[in-house]
């Protein structure tokens, strides 16, 4: 049953407008929060480009080996948390708890690998004498441009795992419904699609060349 | 939409789209150690982090099973307001020759 054929059999229909997109409100809500952390994104995006841009010695400190690793297999994991987070929106829609549970389950432990091997690579950096304002290579804004971004994402991250854990405890418990997971999975989702510009730009577009 | 007819039939039908999310991501890995210019290079990333991001927001997010409408409302105004975001450019080449940092 959907959103909103379920909030109808609660006898809400008559004290409702109808929504203009045919979801509910949560959703909605949802998507407005997503675009909008898009937009800060994209202003940390665009203000690193400015830095980088303006500044003759930026800094290309990524090797292959550990940092591009590493982050060949954040992505991996990253993206195959979105697959599993997708099974546990359709479990959840099937009512299926156990296999909701499990899905959900898979998802936390991948975005907490996630984590790790991000304070991992942090932890690499910081000990190679990177700090916010000072490092060994050149523009001292990289440091702080680099943690501020990788940050924020790892940020997200770490939130989602948790709102995962609080949605799907709700869920078993019957307190949530299917339209709570697949909000969080759509915010789960867009963490996913961070990561995917987060890549290209802070770390590629600096991996050493000697 | 909550209700459409694939709605049930498990995550089988994500893994094309998986994959491909994942080739994009091999390719570029690729193209960084490739020997293209600074700016070509920003481009190709560019090009393919926007398809990634269309196909997981159009599949994963499921927003092509919305109504049209929801589409409408919503990404293009997002994408105005990063284009926006564009104008830093001209003032980040000058203080490139001032070398403020």
């Amino acid at each position: 049953m959907s959103e909103l054929n379920h909030s109808m059999a609660l006898g809400h229909a008559a004290n409702m407008e109808p929504s203009p997109y045919a979801i509910p409100s949560r959703k909605l809500a949802m998507w407005l929060f997503i675009l909008s952390d898009a937009c800060t994104f994209g202003a940390l995006l665009f203000a690193y480009g400015y830095l980088r841009t303006a500044s003759p010695d930026w800094p290309t400190p990524f090797k292959f080996y550990p940092s591009i690793l590493n982050v060949i297999i954040m992505t991996f994991v990253l993206i195959t948390s979105s697959l599993t987070m997708l099974g546990a929106v359709d479990a959840s829609k099937a009512g299926d708890k156990a296999k909701t549970m499990r899905w959900m389950g898979i998802t936390m432990v991948l975005g907490a690998i996630f984590a790790i091997l991000h304070v991992r690579e942090w932890a690499g950096l910081i000990g190679e004498g990177v700090r916010l304002f000072q490092n060994p290579w050149g523009s001292s804004l990289f440091g702080a441009s680099f943690f501020s971004i990788t940050g924020l994402h790892l940020l997200h991250v770490i939130s989602g795992v948790i709102a995962i854990g609080v949605v799907a405890r709700g869920f078993s418990r019957g307190s949530l419904t299917a339209g709570h997971v697949e909000s969080t999975a759509l915010y789960w989702h867009f963490v996913d699609i961070v990561w995917m510009f987060v890549v290209p730009l802070v770390y590629l577009m600096s991996i050493a060349r000697r | 939409m909550d209700d459409s007819p694939n709605t049930h039939r498990g995550i089988a039908r994500y893994i094309p789209i998986y994959v491909i999310l994942l080739a994009l991501s091999g390719l570029q890995i690729f193209l960084a150690y490739t020997k293209l210019d600074r700016n070509r290079m920003l481009a190709a990333f560019l090009a393919v982090a926007l398809f990634s991001a269309a196909l997981a927001v159009m599949y994963f997010m499921h927003m092509i099973n919305e109504r049209r409408s929801l589409f409408w409302s919503l990404i293009p105004a997002t994408i105005f307001v990063l284009l926006m975001m564009n104008m830093i450019w001209s003032d980040s080449f000058r203080l490139l020759h001032m070398r403020p940092f």
